[in-house]
């Protein structure tokens, strides 16, 4: 299965990943052969297989509803570009 | 031309937990900004996601109120998507196998009759933060309190029929989260979130293209939303044009819903399961004990309300509307032994006084135990109606038990006739030229003015006379 350079521009962008025009190319190829690859896997029979959620063969682990965590907001901000009345700010973002 | 509207629901149902689905942070309401945001919550590198045990339990709980064959097994995915108030670039989430499977809830009509709702699905995930647009000179605010609150988020087939039935059904659900203990319902506050896919088409045909309604706080709003939004799409179709698949938002000031983005791109969510957790395996000890330890149902409770209180469909249903209201009724009836008058007080006075002072049952300054004392009152003819009504009012302002009013105030009804006709007479002896007139008046006058006296009778006695043997003796006397 091979992909469009349209395909991966798009599938960039939703990865926000900057891809060049002369790495598109590139990415294209080494992208299809990964779906090559799967397509391969793909005609096993895996009937009656159940599907691996995770290489450990182990069960998730659980915690205790209690709360553990102290606020450190002002280590957290000291990091942070722009805060203001104890909010991270970014870059306006409007719907 | 006839249009059939389809709607499903997709409802968030905020889990009360203590802490957050996948940190130990707080999740308490109104905390001063990222005061509850811990490293895990703010998708720091190197953290781990640790699964919250109460909320497997609280999935399973609401899988076995809805009759959902449990899930002995789910998992947890990522859901791609850049957004300032989501910090890792995904939210954790399910996708393939959610904790809870198909089950179904049934709804009342307006009619009286029943229907049921189909649940595909129920799965955990966790809550995005804010983003705070105003005030910030051209730049977003961000809170991440709620990044990582744990969230049921409950999606419904596509079974309502009219904006009333999605009512219905959202009232439901919302009804159930409470009654199992998994969620406050606060819609206010947003613990309770209801998203309303509406599509139309000809009765019977193919379903239409849907659009999604968001930004929904209460039952009230949700069926406006959606009568504007069943409205603007027989527009577009009547007028020859296409409905498009994007997501709306609805405005409450001016009771209409606007496009908000379209799906198409941010609908690729590129799920894949998230290699942070490990898949969720429950045994059937484990479900069996969930399942035991759920309370009475709101459906179970109303039939039992009905059959055992002798209370009719209405009654049974306000009072069973919630599970606080529901406990507060049978503890007075427990009391007080008559379940008719219980009924008739605490949907009638208590309620009114609730309302009145902007309370809820669980604040009732009035216990179960008096109100169902000062009942028994009632049913050995110690207080009249009205009298109990002054009873009721004192304990609502904090005076004690109803014997304890009772006696401090000497509310107890007169039914010694002596004391009563002595009564009357002081008051026929008072009003002499109003008993003269009285003689000669005819019977229709005489009705009207024997009221007078039992009004001046009642007054000397405080109200505390058995109207009945006033009207006998002053009959007699005049």
């Amino acid at each position: 299965m091979s992909l469009e350079k349209s395909q991966v521009e798009k599938i960039a962008h939703l990865a926000r990943l900057r891809v060049n025009d002369e790495e598109l190319e590139q990415v294209a190829g080494d992208l299809s052969s990964i779906l090559d690859l799967v397509e391969q896997m793909n005609a096993v029979d895996t009937r009656g297989v159940i599907p691996m959620a995770h290489p450990l063969d182990m069960v998730q682990r659980l915690r205790s509803d209690r709360v553990t965590e102290e606020d450190q907001r002002d280590l957290f901000q000291s990091i942070a570009p722009a805060t203001e009345k104890g909010l991270y700010l970014v870059p306006r973002v409007v719907e | 031309m006839q249009w059939e509207t389809v709607i499903g629901l997709e409802i968030h149902a905020q889990l009360a937990t203590k802490s957050k689905i996948f940190s130990g942070a707080p999740t308490a309401y109104g905390a001063a900004p990222n005061t509850q945001a811990c490293a895990v919550d703010l998708g720091l590198p190197g953290v781990l996601p640790v699964l919250n045990a109460e909320v497997v339990v609280m999935g399973v709980r609401f899988g076995a109120a809805i009759g959902a064959i449990p899930q002995g097994r789910s998992v947890f995915a990522r859901k791609n998507y850049f957004y300032p108030d989501l910090p890792k670039g995904y939210q954790i989430s399910q996708y393939e196998l959610p904790i809870v499977g198909k089950g179904s809830v049934e709804i009342v009509l307006d009619d009286g009759t029943t229907k049921r709702v189909g649940v595909t699905r129920a799965h955990l995930e966790e809550d995005a933060g804010k983003s705070l647009h105003e005030d910030f000179h051209g730049l977003t605010g961000i809170d991440l309190n709620r990044a990582g609150t744990p969230l049921l988020e409950i999606v419904s087939e596509p079974d309502m029929r009219s904006a009333r039935e999605a009512v219905a059904y959202a009232r439901k659900i919302h009804q159930i989260v409470r009654y199992i203990g998994i969620c406050d319902g606060n819609m206010q506050e947003g613990s309770f979130r209801v998203d309303a896919n509406v599509s139309i088409r000809p009765p019977g045909g193919e379903l239409g293209t849907r659009a999604e309604l968001k930004n929904i706080n209460s039952f009230r709003f949700l069926e406006r939303a959606i009568n504007f939004e069943v409205e603007r799409q027989v527009d577009i179709l009547e007028a020859g044009g296409s409905v498009v698949q994007e997501t709306r938002l609805y405005d409450a000031d001016r009771d209409e819903t606007r496009a908000m983005r379209s799906k198409e791109e941010a609908n690729d969510y590129r799920y894949f399961p998230d290699p942070d957790l490990l898949p969720v395996e429950l045994d059937a000890k484990f479900v069996a004990d969930v399942v035991a330890g759920l309370p009475e149902l709101p459906d179970d409770r109303r039939q039992r309300f009905s059959s055992v209180f002798s209370l009719n469909a209405e009654d049974a249903a306000l009072l069973t509307s919630s599970r606080e209201l529901a406990d507060y009724y049978e503890a007075v009836v427990g009391v007080s032994g008559d379940a008719r008058l219980a009924a008739n007080w605490v949907m009638g006075d208590l309620a009114g006084a609730l309302n009145r002072d902007g309370l809820e049952i669980t604040d009732a300054p009035v216990a179960p135990a008096q109100l169902g004392g000062m009942l028994k009152r009632i049913s050995d003819g110690t207080l009249s109606g009205k009298l109990a009504k002054q009873v009721f009012d004192a304990m609502w302002s904090g005076a004690g038990s109803a014997d304890e009013v009772i006696l401090s105030r000497g509310l107890t009804q007169i039914t010694d006739i002596d004391a009563i006709a002595r009564q009357v007479d002081e008051v026929l002896a008072a009003n002499q030229s109003q008993v003269a007139a009285f003689r000669e008046a005819d019977d229709k006058k005489r009705a009207k003015m024997l009221g007078f006296f039992v009004g001046q009778v009642m007054k000397a006695t405080a109200g505390k006379a058995d109207p009945k043997q006033v009207n006998r003796l002053l009959r007699e006397k005049l």
